[in-house]
């Protein structure tokens, strides 16, 4: 099997991009967050702007008409997203998880390059329907299956989270090829607004990440069997939906601890210049904040250009080895863990100011968003599929 | 000459979805329900039944894909490691 090439020739300049991205994250973005996040509602207008930049189909080959950016730029857009609102960024990253499933996946079908064309011109944005109610967060298991009839299927599945579900154009859903499959033997579907309903099993209330919409429903949908992608689910998961998810949240992630560096910065710049002849104490927590900043860059761009480069090479066996699958579970654990301790400092360095709401240092929302990281897909699951894999780990 | 007892093995350890008795010894274990994180029990239960250790190269989806795959590479393994502790003496 061959992996989609990364696109190695780019015909924009990303640098031009990546400003334009800056300008419409001071312009339409942050002034929107502060309501996103009040009335824990879909960040419209952020993203209707960044489907005027064509971002939605960034990922996509150029061959396709998309953007045919790659994974590290990708990473850089998330971070940069973050700076302004964690839940644009959020939703934009977790929608590239989906279209790179399909981009990796699909093949030589004629049903998802036309799809791809079609997402170019729409875009169109994609939700995720991975866990299930009764499975414990265990991605690898399926409850629900597909119940295929000649060319056609039905699929009804109780999902406790499908983040802006109700937002979405498709939704790409993990279920049992078949209703006497194992629970492990799952397929990747997908399927669009005008065949499936969703009816609310939950609400989306939460501390942080208010603007994901991220409900629970019960999801009823039918299409043509062309909509099933033509690998395991199980393949699609070790190449691209793991470490692309982790790349990417853990890239938004990196941007959230960026801004609040750069707030306490900004305090403590503001501080220094009432007494210019003594710092301020805060600069020393300043310096060392800075340190963890530096780490935790480093390490999301060091685990970034590895994957690249696998995509690269080509080598599919690559991706299911435990040492590379241990060191992307690494960077989750640690970037969400990071992004608190990093906020958490800057908060102390802004003191009152950070606190509070309506200073222009405040950082209670990152801090609230922070805490979301270690959650989504629980760091605890993680280190315990980390501890296993050590087990048979034995390379130097 | 191990498939017997690397059946049993997998049975006890494989977490399979179907009882093993369905499974011929070139049956898919993965799509018999065998998942990446069950192949680390299965190996550890193979290593310590036969006194072998499998190299990173042999965790791979081809080692584990059948209980006949499974008994070749013991076969090796016991073949190679016997001939190092040989020529160690």
């Amino acid at each position: 099997m061959t992996i989609a090439q990364p696109h190695p020739k780019p015909a924009y300049d990303f640098s031009a991009l990546l400003s334009e991205i800056h300008r419409l994250g001071r312009e339409t973005i942050e002034p929107a967050s502060h309501d996103v996040d009040a009335a824990a509602r879909f960040p419209v207008e952020a993203i209707n702007a960044l489907r005027d930049l064509q971002l939605l189909s960034a990922y996509v080959p150029a061959q396709y008409g998309g953007l045919g950016l790659n994974i590290v730029q990708l990473g850089r857009i998330c971070e940069a997203l973050a700076h302004y609102c964690a839940s644009t960024a959020m939703i934009f990253a977790m929608h590239q998880i989906q279209v790179a499933c399909i981009v990796h996946h699909a093949g030589d079908s004629h049903y998802f390059a036309r799809y791809l064309r079609e997402l170019v011109d729409r875009q169109w944005l994609i939700a995720s329907a991975t866990t299930e109610l009764g499975v414990g967060g265990d991605l690898r298991s399926s409850i629900c299956a597909i119940e295929v009839d000649r060319d056609r299927f039905h699929l009804v599945k109780k999902a406790p989270v499908i983040s802006y579900g109700e937002q979405a154009d498709q939704i790409l859903v993990t279920s049992r090829r078949a209703p006497d499959a194992s629970s492990s033997d799952q397929v990747h579907v997908l399927v669009s607004k005008s065949t499936y309903q969703l009816e609310a099993l939950s609400s989306w209330d939460t501390l942080g990440f208010r603007g994901t919409c991220s409900l629970g429903f019960t999801l009823t949908a039918d299409g043509g069997t062309e909509q099933v992608l033509p690998v395991p689910f199980d393949e699609i998961l070790s190449r691209t939906m793991h470490p692309v998810s982790h790349i990417v949240w853990s890239s938004l992630w990196l941007g959230i601890a960026a801004e609040a560096v750069q707030r306490a910065r900004a305090f403590v710049r503001a501080e220094a210049r009432k007494n210019p002849q003594l710092p301020p104490a805060s600069s020393l927590r300043l310096a060392e904040v800075d340190i963890v900043l530096q780490n935790m860059r480093n390490n999301v761009h060091a685990v970034t250009a590895e994957y690249f480069a696998m995509l690269n090479d080509g080598d599919a066996d690559a991706f299911r080895g435990f040492g590379f699958a241990t060191r992307i579970n690494n960077l989750k654990v640690s970037s969400s863990q990071l992004v608190v301790e990093i906020v958490s400092q800057a908060m102390l360095i802004c003191g009152i100011a950070g606190y509070r709401n309506d200073s222009r240092f405040t950082l209670a929302r990152h801090l609230r968003d922070a805490y979301g990281a270690a959650l989504m897909v629980n760091n605890d699951r993680i280190l315990g599929h980390n501890a296993t894999m050590l087990l048979a780990l034995k390379e130097v | 000459m191990h498939v017997e007892s690397v059946r049993e093995i997998v049975a006890q350890h494989g977490r399979l979805g179907v009882p093993i008795t369905e499974l011929h010894d070139d049956g898919d274990l993965y799509s018999a329900g065998l998942t990446s994180l069950a192949t680390v029990g299965l190996m550890l239960a193979l290593e310590e039944a036969f006194d072998i250790e499998f190299p990173d190269a042999m965790l791979s989806r081809k080692t584990f894909s059948s209980i006949a795959s499974l008994a070749a590479a013991v076969e090796t393994l016991t073949g190679q490691q016997s001939a190092q502790q040989a020529s160690a003496r």
